[in-house]
């Protein structure tokens, strides 16, 4: 079975079953490596913000950077508006980030690579950013959906197109990261097959293909994370400042 | 033999689904809603308290890292800047010091110089005064010598010419002739030196 290409996505019960009334809340390798990845964002940062000397050693310096870098990151696309939002986008982009990177360790879990987790974050953002865009706009945010200089003859279609790209966001925004992360494990996996498979004398090509596909992985690990932040960016562009 | 086709093929149709739905059920751990709702609890107890303490704790600090540096750095080149300014000002004092106590250095030379000069002068002065008086002194002295000379050299002159004569004639030949002639003589002695 663990030649499977999918086994590594099971998620199994680590320790007792936890009901909550008919739910079943049980700790899974899910669970284990959500707290790792939370645990490991708060541990470094709060080792880097701890300390506070003019010329930064390493753990700050990394903190100071990350820090701007998501400030910079919101500020050029989202305008100073979103600055309310900022610790927001910066604990989601650290999460999806060291989420990704802990599945890179061999034999640990990619909790982004579930769509039911990415589906929670990308719901959570949706509505959140229509409840800021409604609270900011009130009804007047209905015109996003209706694109200024666009002939009345195409408007119903053009509304009907809007209406579906908006409501279709966080299908797209989970779905890009799931199957991002899903896919490229998957392709791991099954290139380290080849190489048990082929062994010694055939397994060298897989072996560096899959040598490969890890320095692509950690790139798109880095990747996902910066568009899943990015596009939450964008979304909330959108509420903050209406103008299509 | 359609009839028999047509149910071999759905048959085969059927077998094909069966074996698919067994690998999607055993190979899609994702679509497999067991744990769905133990995912979403503990994802909303994990995110809640990440960006809950970073929310709260780290990212303040940070922040305040971030902006005590920049008013440091603001700051420290605001006093750079003030120190280049004293620097500035400082230096052309230094400057200026220099020039005035050269040009204090150069009267000085001078007006040591002119005193020496006028010492050198006046010592000269009192020198050649001196030498004067004392050329003069010694000048009159000569002259007197010399006057006193002549009428000496005309008196033993007179007096060894009427010594001579008396040896030589043996008789006394009037002096005052003897001293008139010698006088004579010793005038066209000097009337010709004088020529």
């Amino acid at each position: 079975m663990a030649s499977n290409p999918m086994y590594q996505f099971n998620v199994y019960r680590i320790g007792p079953e936890i009901k909550l009334g008919s739910v079943d809340i049980s700790f899974t390798n899910a669970s284990l490596f959500m707290v790792i990845s939370s645990l490991a964002i708060l541990i470094i940062f709060n080792l880097g913000a701890k300390k506070k000397t003019l010329i930064p050693d390493k753990l700050q310096l990394l903190s100071e950077l990350s820090y701007s870098f998501v400030a910079k990151m919101i500020s050029d696309t989202a305008g100073s508006k979103a600055k309310p939002y900022f610790s927001f986008i910066f604990s989601l982009f650290m999460f999806v980030l060291f989420c990704n990177m802990f599945g890179m360790i061999p034999y640990a879990f990619t909790v982004t690579s579930h769509i039911i987790v990415t589906f929670v974050l990308a719901a959570f953002i949706f509505i959140g950013v229509t409840v800021i865009g409604f609270m900011k706009h009130g009804l007047g945010y209905l015109k996003l959906f209706v694109p200024s200089g666009v002939p009345m003859v195409l408007l119903p279609l053009i509304v009907v197109i809007e209406i579906i790209s908006y409501l279709s966001r966080p299908i797209s925004l989970s779905v890009r990261l799931f199957a991002n992360m899903m896919a490229g494990h998957t392709m791991m996996k099954v290139f380290g097959g080849f190489v048990i498979s082929l062994g010694i004398v055939g397994g060298w090509l897989p072996l560096s293909f899959s040598v490969a596909l890890t320095g692509l992985e950690i790139l798109v690990a880095f990747l996902q994370a910066y568009v899943f932040a990015i596009l939450t960016c964008i979304y909330l562009n959108d509420a903050l400042n209406l103008h299509h | 033999m359609l009839k028999k086709i047509i149910i071999l093929l759905f048959v085969t149709c059927f077998a094909c689904f069966n074996v698919v739905f067994a690998a999607e059920s055993g190979g899609m751990p994702q679509l497999n809603p067991e744990f769905w709702i133990s995912q979403i609890f503990w994802l909303i107890i994990t995110f809640g308290i990440l960006f809950i303490v970073l929310t709260k704790v780290i990212l303040p600090k940070i922040s305040d890292n971030l902006e005590t540096r920049k008013s440091q750095i603001l700051e420290n080149i605001e006093m750079a800047d003030k120190q280049k300014e004293d620097s500035q000002k400082k230096i052309d004092e230094y400057e200026k010091i220099i020039l005035d106590s050269k040009l204090k250095a150069k009267n000085h030379f001078n007006e040591a110089r002119e005193k020496i000069l006028d010492n050198i002068n006046k010592k000269r002065a009192a020198l050649e005064k001196d030498l004067d008086q004392e050329i003069d002194v010694v000048e009159k002295e000569l002259s007197d010598l010399r006057n006193k000379s002549g009428d000496k050299i005309n008196k033993i002159a007179a007096e060894t010419s009427a010594e001579l004569i008396k040896e030589l004639i043996g008789e006394e030949v009037n002096s005052s002739s003897i001293a008139a002639i010698v006088d004579d003589q010793s005038k066209i002695n000097k009337e010709r030196k004088d020529v």
